[in-house]
């Protein structure tokens, strides 16, 4: 039978913080273990919680960029469970009463669709330490502990149970990611970690309300992760369900090499976690006046920008999305714009050909020294008939890796385009004159024929000609 | 048995050195063989630092020769109790779990001691993790009063009480929880008080329930109190619930003159039943004392007061709870040599590091705070906490000072009530209230019942410290309670 998908999704995000959430220990990534601590992450006794004001400023963005409301009275709670890495045998979370709650984002699902899911709350937390029971580390049968990772500042992002089908948690996660990227509250580096995800998931028989027995599968860590989890995990429901058996809620851990999730644990014997307010902490106060100055330091979102590109530039759907997919990338764009004069060809050049020198490069348009000038001089070269497509092309790879003037580098690799019209009538014709059988049959009406003779042509010119310029010059010559 | 001299009171031990006749080293060492001498039979200090309080003390004195004296307090022997750490030395809160821990860091009140000249002599005895209301709860040994040896000095901070009532150290920090310092003050002739919650910063406190913790001082009298206070108290970043409010100076604040002030006698605290005859008549006393140096008198109300000790014990074990989950031998500590396995390391290392009294709070707060009871027994307390401090609230629309006993007993026997907890925690049914409330109280003594001491215990608004250092320093010059030297060492 054919279910329906019910699909919600929490996000743990990494606050872009210089020091940990509750005690001045920098925030690294590949430390030397139990080197950025301090006192407090260590939890000796005596010590006592200060929260980061920068964390509580990048998380009040984040909740002004996903449209939350910002509650001006939160409450920081201690979450209490016994594990080695969690050194206060509690977490500090926010619980009966959390940052922000009530916002939404629009996820684009191709062919122009776009789905709002809404989200049920924005809350901070500490993360805690690493347990390392690699015996090569070890030495044997024990177990480590490495406590830079404990106190650093979360973003906990829950979804409403909005989503409907894998493809749309991976749109989620892909344009939740890109949203907090953009408002520069995270790294959100998969490979450090920085945004993991816990989906809940249930399924129920098409045109019924009521939500079917959920279960939540943990720490899903990358999209492809997310897709082949829930794919999984719908196959083993919808089998117990096929077969009549009741699905158990339960916590999750998915195999990705047998492609097969397993139950953690029963929810009967789930922890109880004794939340109560921390009493370390005082209740967090938010002035209106810094959330309206966070609103008005905000950067233009993914949304409005995209809606921006496509009306001010002209561009298409789907040139605006994939422009605006990264803030880098949006912002490279309008730079060369402004450098170029004319859009449509920046957005080409940068979905086509920037796109795919950055691919095989293996980066991101960040790490590109090619200024947005020097692109926009390139394209702007190809434009005006100075350089062709083809040796454009082959001039990128150098210019993206090492920069310069596109106009420099192509006179010194002789890749200026032939617009010398005497010379280019030459080659013309000396085509002409070596392919008498070619050229007849194109007069005789064959006229694909024409294209032949251009590559013979674009083969002696080595390809620097320009390709409309030889079309036009072939046609008058053999008419 | 005394084969040393009582060193002089806090003030004593400053105009010895400002007037030259006293070394800062010569007093220091005159504490450190006092304790030696006395501490067999008391029990008060966990650990002296003897080398360390000569330097320090060393320093003092070259300070001073060189007019570069810090403060009142430079040079001046000073107790710690054994849950504020100092980096370097070892922090027990008198718990085997504990065992071997040197803390790395120090807390901002002995920072700030040091910072103006005190010299820190030594870590004084308490109920384990500061649980209980006799330091009898100590793995070490318990704490014995000096009136009479054979009875409890009260608690927690019994050893800081006792070490100030054999006149061993002018002064010592302790930390009042439920009544940790008043009492303790109270059943060994001393002045004991705790500021309102958040005057003091908890930083380097080891928690037993944050939001009623506070450290306070012990002195023979509120003068010296008043100098120890102004010392410590004042915001500190590093503790989240610490006030952002000026201190006053203290000791520039004992004017001597109480005619402006109402006393109010809280109804409930003075109903014949359920307190010593004895007891309720030096308060009685004590306050007609107060009336006779000016001051007014009338009845107040606190109603909410007969659930103020089951709102402390629900609190106060569910923050014990989570506080003491820290303690699991993973990092620091006791780890139990035999354990096989995780599950076993934990339970192990706590089921021997800690004392019966401390297992018996934590399993009470985790039954407090577990699904299921939390709205009837956590969240039903904090209810009833508002309540209580609105009590106050209104009684002090009344009046400036509430006064009652300190505690409904005198000392009592040691073992006596290690049977019957219940009847111990009953004893703390006069302070727990203000620390409910968050409220400053000093404890004074105020005569004695049956050859122990008594204590009037004064409370008053928030931040209002000033006020009754006041009223304690006028009760003061007019009763000589506090010169009474005890009669068991």
């Amino acid at each position: 039978m054919d279910y329906e998908v019910v699909i919600g999704l929490e996000v743990h995000t990494q606050l872009r913080t210089e020091s940990k959430l509750f005690s001045p220990a920098p925030v690294s990534y590949g430390e030397e273990p139990n080197h950025s601590v301090h006192p407090v992450c260590l939890a000796l006794p005596g010590v006592l919680p200060v929260l980061n004001g920068q964390a509580v400023e990048l998380a009040i963005r984040a909740a002004l960029a996903t449209h939350c409301e910002i509650h001006p009275y939160s409450v920081f709670a201690r979450k209490n469970y016994f594990y080695p890495d969690l050194p206060k045998g509690y977490q500090i979370s926010q619980y009966e009463e959390p940052l922000a709650t009530g916002g939404w984002i629009d996820i684009e699902l191709g062919e122009g669709l776009t789905k709002r899911v809404r989200l049920t709350r924005i809350h901070m937390e500490e993360d805690a330490g690493k347990s390392i029971h690699d015996s090569e580390i070890t030495g044997g049968h024990a177990t480590h502990v490495d406590l830079n990772r404990a106190g650093i500042p979360l973003l906990e992002i829950v979804s409403e149970p909005d989503l409907r089908s894998p493809a749309e948690a991976a749109a989620y996660l892909r344009t939740l990611r890109s949203i907090l990227r953009y408002v520069d509250v995270t790294d959100a580096d998969m490979e450090k970690g920085h945004f993991r995800c816990d989906a809940n998931i249930s399924l129920r028989e098409p045109g019924t309300s009521e939500f079917g027995t959920r279960t939540e599968l943990k720490n899903l860590n990358s999209f492809r992760f997310v897709e082949e989890a829930l794919h999984a995990e719908i196959d083993r429901q919808g089998e117990l369900l096929d077969d009549g058996v009741a699905v158990q809620q339960a916590t999750m851990a998915f195999d990705a090499s047998s492609q097969r999730t397993r139950v953690l644990r029963l929810k009967e014997d789930a922890d109880d976690y004794r939340y109560f307010p921390d009493p370390d902490l005082i209740p967090l106060q938010i002035d209106l006046a810094d959330i309206d100055r966070v609103r008005d330091e905000l950067p233009e979102l993914p949304e409005d920008r995209r809606a921006r590109f496509r009306e001010q530039y002209a561009l298409s759907d789907d040139e605006a999305v994939q422009l605006t997919a990264s803030r880098a990338s949006a912002e490279f764009f309008e730079a060369a714009v402004v450098t170029q004069g004319s859009a449509k060809p920046i957005a080409k050049w940068m979905l086509r050909d920037l796109a795919q020198v950055l691919g095989q490069l293996e980066i991101g348009i960040e790490d590109v020294v090619l200024t947005p000038d020097q692109f926009a001089a390139l394209v702007g070269l190809v434009e005006e008939g100075r350089v062709t497509p083809k040796s454009a092309r082959e001039l990128l790879p150098e210019l993206v890796e090492r920069g310069g003037d596109p106009t420099a580098l192509a006179s010194e690799r002789g890749l200026e385009a032939v617009t010398d019209s005497g010379v280019l009538e030459g080659v013309v014709d000396q085509v002409i004159a070596d392919h008498p059988e070619d050229v007849e049959r194109y007069r005789a009406g064959e006229g694909k024929v024409l294209n032949f003779l251009m590559g013979q042509v674009m083969r002696r010119t080595e390809g620097k000609a320009d390709p409309g310029a030889v079309r036009d010059l072939l046609s008058r010559r053999l008419s | 048995m005394e084969a040393s001299s009582p060193l002089p009171s806090l003030r004593g031990v400053r105009d010895l050195l400002d007037s030259g006749e006293g070394t800062s080293v010569g007093i220091v060492n005159e504490a450190l063989e006092r304790a030696d001498a006395l501490d067999e039979a008391l029990g008060a200090f966990t650990g002296m630092r003897a080398e360390g309080a000569l330097e320090d003390a060393a320093a003092a004195d070259a300070r001073r020769a060189a007019g570069r004296t810090l403060s009142p307090l430079d040079g001046v022997p000073v107790a710690i109790k054994d849950n504020m750490v100092m980096e370097g030395e070892p922090t027990s809160c008198a718990s085997r779990i504990l065992e071997g821990f040197v803390s790395p860091y120090t807390s901002t009140v002995v920072e700030r001691l040091r910072s103006r000249g005190a010299v820190i002599v030594g870590r004084t005895n308490l109920d384990e993790f500061a649980m209980g209301s006799s330091t009898e709860h100590s793995c070490f040994r318990p704490t014995s009063n000096p009136w009479d040896l054979d009875r409890a000095p009260g608690g927690s901070s019994g050893g800081s009480a006792v070490a100030v009532a054999s006149r061993i150290v002018p002064a010592a920090l302790g930390s009042d929880t439920g009544g940790s310092i008043r009492q303790p003050a109270s059943h060994c002739g001393v002045v004991g008080m705790k500021p309102t919650y958040g005057r003091v910063s908890r930083w380097g406190l080891v928690a037993f329930a944050s939001s009623l913790d506070q450290i306070g001082v012990f002195t023979r009298d509120a003068g010296d109190a008043a100098l120890l206070l102004e010392a410590i108290a004042g915001h500190d970043p590093a503790d989240s619930t610490s006030l952002r409010e000026p201190v006053p100076r203290f000791s520039e604040e004992l004017t001597g003159d109480i005619s402006d002030l109402v006393i109010g006698l809280p109804r409930e605290y003075f109903l014949d039943e359920g307190v010593d005859p004895g007891v309720l008549a030096a308060v009685r006393d004590g306050v007609s004392v107060l009336e006779r140096a000016g001051a007014k008198v009338r009845e107040v109300s606190l109603p909410h007061t007969r659930f103020a000790v089951a709102t402390y014990y629900l609190i106060a074990t569910a923050e014990a709870s989570s506080n003491l989950a820290r303690y699991d031998g993973v990092r620091y500590g006791r780890r139990a040599a035999s354990a096989t396995d995780l599950s076993q390391m934990y339970f192990l290392s706590r089921s021997e590091g800690f004392g019966e009294e401390v297992k018996r709070r934590i399993m009470l707060g985790t039954y407090v705070l577990s699904a299921g009871y939390y709205d009837a027994y956590y969240r039903k307390a904090q209810q009833v906490r508002a309540l209580v401090l609105d009590d106050f609230q209104k009684a002090f629309d009344e009046c400036d000072v509430i006064a009652t006993p300190t505690c409904p007993e005198t000392a009592f026997r040691l073992g006596e009530k290690t049977g019957d907890p219940l009847s111990m925690y009953l004893g703390d049914i006069y302070t727990v209230s203000a620390n409910l409330a968050g409220i400053p109280g000093i404890s004074v003594p105020c005569g004695m019942a049956g050859g122990l001491p008594a204590g009037l215990q004064l409370l008053g608004g928030p931040l209002q410290e000033a006020t009754l250092l006041r009223a304690a320093d006028v009760f003061q010059r007019l009763t000589s309670h506090h010169t009474a030297v005890p009669t068991a060492i």
